[in-house]
């Protein structure tokens, strides 16, 4: 059948496109015309990524049929600049203000600003939120965006810097990419003769199954190349992040143990695969009993999911330090209390994506991840090759936060493209990637604490069950990290934390920024609260009185050194803490009707990388004949922005300016080992590296001119000068023979934060380095109906060395809005609400001002001593929230999120 | 892929609508989220190209809007102080993107119970216009949503407007939702109340629809009339008795218990009617 042409007008220019005009407008946009800058995150109008003008007004094109728009004319962010009066503008100041993250929500930021802006030239604050409201971003906590939008309003396009070493605000390097729509995720690349895969998915926790005749399947439906299941797969049907733990088929066999888990996939043209009713695809359902709670699992006679891990139990965790018994008897006081919390999605906005090449006998699997190397040493076992002939290939990642650290499309792309001999592609819909990728471990917490009279802790217990789904993932990581932080950055003699990880048949639970943390914190940082209320101590002085310093041990028994500033941090809040907290108990003193506002804060602390596993990263950095330098640079940028801290790092430490370093983005055949970005690692240990690298480049340099240390270099075209004094000498690079790398020199460096085993107890040095930091929150509490509004977001972090401010600003921003989404509104439920109008993510309307102050003090194992703050951001947000409305309210939150419903009942508790 | 047809007379569409495996889409905001991971229709009819589907118009006895006209174009049209309430829920449906596209028929014949449009419209006494190949009929909107993805619109039908009697155009109104965040929320509870002043300044007519508290909004009639001759500036919710609310079956949900539902229909009401008096 062939449609009639559709005459549209696409960013001024007049096109036509022979589809069928009920096809979705993003889908004809990215497919027949080219232009992938328009996103799709849910295809249901939930996130607002595809948002196009359509004569002028915003729109979601998944929701737009394009015969509806017949003779419209259409703006997407590629024509932005040259069809609307400031998309220029806006896409200058996003760049400079930081206001691009992953970007993939960006064009549909950007196109819905340009409405605003065009048709508005002086919004206000709450204008913006509004012409904002229905374009969801996972990244950057909106504030960014919303400032970005204000500049571009009230001036000229501003000047985004692209020169400046360690501290400059140097505007992401892929960020033009991004505010254009020209970066590729991992749909955006896919060949045009790939054949696409769907997977066959369980619709029950816990069945049986049993496929029938797929033969006379292929034979009814043209144009499938054939069914994948797990006799297809040449190598072990097997993978997991943690090679020991590895327990996840790609396909089921016989029973399936979450919903949602694969058991078969269909590899077909595009079109024919996009038609299929996968409903009618031949499999048998028998469902059985399921445990979907950790309470049911452990029960006598449940079922046992994995035959090694007996009463379900993945894992245990355990760190004692001193006598807790004698702690609590030695304590004037005691705080205790049952905490909560849900299974938490990482929404971010490319849900995964991504395509195969077979080259021989060699696998190419282009896909959106964290952890290039890891996916390559599974996908080479899946397939039964040598990791060497695996090569990985990152795309742009819209968002990962965790989740895109275990394997998603790659493979079943893999194997498609392996047994068809074609490209394989696969692009997951928002409900397959919410149902079946990894999630925030629910945690059911009792803890105690036990302080003297004035204040000192004595003691905590502290015992934590994590809901670790079907499957290992990182499970066993957020058993053994979460008893390591549970004393929180406070000093604490008698202490011991136990926590278990627990199989259910519910969807794995893996990684997601904190490896359990912030749901320790949420407990701990309550229970702080409570004690100081019993001793009548103010709840920041509390924290100040037993901050922990770099002298005195940590509860595994390491001594930290340098780079401990909680009581700076503390002390960086004081101000804003009184002032605030004065403020709010002198508007409940007036009260008359249902508002009722409150302050609250919490302190952090996060171990920067593996927890005494080796965690390497590799840099190699060279720099070529003509004079540019090439920096190896593995570690996948995710929207957090290595791509610009690391060369920033090597800049500083080379002498060269940034401007004449390229980047050699993560590829697993074209850069060195740098690990997974996960556990705010990248700044810390890659950035490490980075600078032993380029310090050895000019260590070969100078040696390659015979000149001493402290001679001073200057890159120019072709050459390189070295003055020393007053002479000044001249390296021609192309006289040097090129070196094994290709190089005139070249150097290639490794870190390996230095870190000890924890003994039986738990005692040893799990990390090289701990960041450190306290957010406050302020909130407004209406009584009635149990609704929470954050008024203002303090956070303070000691981030060793701020290498890039704004980037580093847009991580805190960022935590804090997952914070929020923690502490308000984020909770799924395996079964329901696959979707982004069910679970529900902040909104620009949710994100109050976030004020960030920056503590440098520097670590000394970090590069200029800067340290990670991925995850650190995240963690103080929920606690402090929750203190905050025990502030106004007078209720503490046992069980997160504090919806609605939840906290009226809560309230209706207190009377 | 689907076909579609974009028929630019009624009686078109009403052909197009009347073959097999066609849907009608307007706004194509609760089809097309409908449609992820399954196949498409085979053909689709739009209704948005309908010239006497789109616009409102003022008319003797009734504000007439055509059932394809998109909620922005509520928000931003000049209507009465009685519709308040509609433009200020027109401004709450999902966010710019959506009310850009979704349209006002199209929330009704959705027919969720969590349709913001439905309480505001229901405390207006609107009607709804329906044609067929056989003619056009007319019924009240109560009548129309028959309980959760139910109404009377027959297969084959088109809803063509909705009527809005003119009778208390003057009266304040208001709209409030809650929901667990500010912009794209699916409503967890949303009240409508209509307030008309007599000349002592007190209250000569009350509305109050509430949805999401029920398979289909519900008017709370006993309150309406508990509430005729009290003072504009009363403490309403002391005049409130259970029996007012007697009409709601909320339901637990991901979103909220039946129980907060319940609670928070009461304190929305008195709200809205605060605000609705304030504005009569």
């Amino acid at each position: 059948m062939s449609a009639r042409a559709i005459s549209l007008t696409v960013n001024g220019a007049a096109r036509q496109v022979a589809v069928e005009g009920g096809a979705r407008l993003s889908d004809v946009l990215r497919n027949a015309l080219g232009l992938t800058g328009t996103k799709i995150g849910c295809d249901a109008g939930d996130c607002g990524a595809c948002t196009v003008l359509v004569d002028g007004e915003p729109v979601c094109a998944c929701l737009t049929a394009v015969g509806q728009v017949e003779n419209s004319a259409i703006v997407t962010v590629e024509g932005l600049g040259a069809c609307t009066r400031s998309g220029g503008r806006l896409q200058a100041a996003f760049h400079d203000e930081g206001a691009a993250q992953c970007g993939a929500c960006t064009p549909g930021m950007l196109v819905s600003a340009a409405a605003l802006l065009d048709a508005e030239p002086a919004p206000t604050e709450s204008d913006i939120a509004e012409a904002l409201g229905g374009v969801l971003c996972r990244c950057t906590g909106y504030r960014k965006i919303v400032s970005a939008v204000a500049r571009a309003a009230h001036g000229a396009a501003p000047a985004p810097l692209t020169e400046g070493a360690v501290g400059a605000r140097v505007a992401r390097r892929d960020g033009r990419a991004k505010i254009e729509g020209r970066d590729a995720f991992g749909a955006d690349a896919i060949p045009a003769d790939a054949l696409f895969v769907r997977a066959i998915r369980a619709p029950h926790h816990r069945a049986r199954f049993e496929i029938g005749d797929m033969q006379a399947y292929l034979r009814a439906h043209p144009g499938l190349a054939g069914v994948l299941t797990a006799a297809d797969i040449p190598g072990r049907n097997l993978h997991g992040v943690i090679p020991h733990f590895a327990d996840q088929p790609v396909f089921a066999t016989h029973e399936t143990r979450f919903r949602g888990e694969a058991v078969a996939a269909v590899v077909g043209e595009r079109e024919a695969v996009a038609a299929l009713d996968l409903t009618e695809f031949p499999v048998r359902w028998t469902p059985l009993p399921a445990v979907l709670a950790p309470e049911e699992a452990l029960a006598d006679g449940a079922p046992q999911l994995h035959p090694n891990r007996p009463r379900n139990i993945l894992v245990g965790g355990r760190v004692a330090r001193g006598d807790v018994e004698r702690g609590f008897i030695d304590s004037d006081a005691i705080v205790e209390g049952v905490f909560e919390t849900g299974f938490v999605e990482h929404a971010y906005i490319e849900p995964e994506a991504g395509f195969a090449r077979r080259a021989g006998r060699r696998m190419e699997v282009t896909a959106c991840t964290q952890a290039p190397y890891m996916d390559r040493d599974d996908v080479a076992a899946i397939l039964g090759l040598e990791p060497e002939q695996v090569r990985i290939v990152p795309t742009a990642v819209g968002g990962g936060f965790g989740s895109k650290l275990d394997l998603s499309v790659q493979p079943y792309i893999a194997l498609a493209a392996w047994k068809f001999g074609r490209p394989a592609a696969m692009v997951y819909s928002r409900p397959e990637s919410i149902a079946t990728t990894t999630k925030r471990h629910p945690a059911r917490i009792r803890s105690r604490i036990g302080a003297t009279k004035d204040g000192r802790i004595l003691a905590i217990d502290f015992a934590g069950d994590f809901n670790t789904g079907a499957y290992a993932s990182w499970g066993p990581t957020v058993a053994n990290r979460v008893p390591v932080h549970a004393s929180g950055p406070y000093v604490v003699p008698h202490y011991r934390a136990l926590t278990r990880a627990i199989h259910t048949h519910c969807a794995p639970a893996g990684a997601f920024r904190g490896f359990g943390v912030p749901q320790m914190a949420v407990a701990q940082e309550q229970l702080l609260d409570a004690l100081a209320d019993r001793l009548g101590l103010d709840p920041l002085e509390l924290r100040l009185r037993n901050a922990l310093d770099g002298a005195t041990p940590t509860v595994t028994g390491q001594t930290l050194g340098d780079g401990v500033a909680f009581r700076e941090c503390l002390e960086a809040l004081r101000p804003a803490w009184r002032a605030a907290r004065a403020q709010a108990e002198s508007f409940n003193a007036n009260a008359r009707g249902p508002l009722r506002r409150g302050v609250g804060m919490a302190g952090m602390w996060y171990g920067c990388g593996n927890t005494s596993l080796s965690n390497p990263s590799t840099i190699r950095i060279g720099i070529k004949a003509d004079g540019r330098i090439a920096l190896h640079q593995g570690a996948v940028d995710i929207g957090q922005g290595s791509n610009t801290i690391i060369p920033q790092i090597a800049a500083e430490a080379l002498g060269a300016p940034l401007s004449r370093i390229d980047l050699v983005s993560a590829d697993t055949d074209l850069t060195p080992d740098c690990g997974k970005t996960s556990a705010s690692r990248q700044t810390f240990v890659t950035g490490r590296a980075a600078l032993q690298a380029a310090r050895a480049l000019r260590a070969g340099i100078l040696r390659h001119a015979n000149a001493d240390d402290d001679a001073a270099l200057r890159f120019v075209d072709g050459a390189v000068e070295i003055v020393e004094g007053d002479v000044r000498r001249t390296l021609a690079l192309r006289d040097l023979p090129p070196d094994a790398f290709g190089y005139a020199v070249s150097a290639e460096e490794t870190f390996d934060p230095p870190t000890t085993p924890l003994d039986a107890d738990g005692q040893g040095d799990p990390y090289a380095v701990y960041g450190f930091g306290a957010h406050m929150a302020e909130v407004e509490v209406d009584i009635e109906l149990g609704v929470v509004k954050v008024l203002r977001i303090v956070a303070v972090h000691d981030v060793g060395r701020a290498i890039n401010p704004t980037l580093l600003e847009g991580q805190i921003e960022g935590g804090v809005a997952q914070g929020l989404g923690l502490a308000l509104m984020e909770e799924f439920h395996p079964g329901r609400g696959e979707n982004l109008h069910d679970y529900l993510i902040p909104t620009i309307g949710d994100l109050p001002p976030i004020e960030c102050i920056l503590v440098e003090q520097p670590a000394s194992v970090g590069p200029f001593g800067a340290k990670g703050v991925g995850e650190q951001a995240l963690i103080p947000t929920a606690p402090a929230i929750f203190n905050a409305i025990r502030h106004a309210a007078g209720v503490a939150v046992t069980r997160a999120p504090a919806t609605p419903d939840r906290l009226r009942a809560a309230l209706k508790t207190r009377g | 892929m689907a076909l579609l047809h974009r028929p630019r007379a009624l009686n078109e569409a009403l052909a197009h609508l009347a073959e097999d495996g066609v849907r009608a889409i307007a706004g194509g905001t609760d089809i097309f989220p409908a449609l992820v991971d399954r196949p498409s229709p085979r053909a689709f009819v739009d209704l948005s190209a309908l010239p006497e589907l789109r616009g409102v118009s003022c008319e003797a006895q009734h504000i007439r809007i055509g059932a394809a006209t998109r909620w922005s174009e509520i928000a931003r049209a000049d209507l009465p102080p009685a519709l308040r309430m509609l433009q200020q829920a027109a401004r709450e449906i999902g966010a710019r993107q959506i009310q850009n596209r979704a349209t006002l028929g199209g929330n009704l014949c959705n027919a969720s119970p969590a349709a913001d449009g439905a309480p505001p419209l229901l405390a207006l006494d609107s009607r709804v216009e329906i044609a067929s190949t056989s003619g056009v009929r007319s019924m009240p909107l109560a009548d129309f949503l028959l309980g959760n993805r139910r109404t009377a619109r027959g297969p084959g039908e088109i809803m063509t407007a909705i009527l809005v009697p003119r009778a208390f155009e003057r009266a304040g109104s208001a709209f409030l939702k809650i929901g667990a965040r500010r912009y794209l929320v699916i409503s967890i509870v949303m009240v409508a109340a209509l307030v008309e002043a007599d000349d002592a300044r007190r209250i000569r007519t009350a509305r109050i629809a509430v949805g999401a508290a029920s398979a289909v909004a519900q008017r709370l009639r006993a309150l309406e009339r508990k509430l005729v001759g009290a003072a504009l500036d009363a403490d309403f919710g002391a005049l409130f008795e259970d029996g007012h609310f007697a009409t709601l079956a909320p339901i637990d949900d991901v979103r909220a218990t039946a129980a907060y539902r319940r609670e928070a229909a009461r304190a929305c009401v008195a709200r809205a009617l605060a605000e609705a008096a304030s504005r009569a």
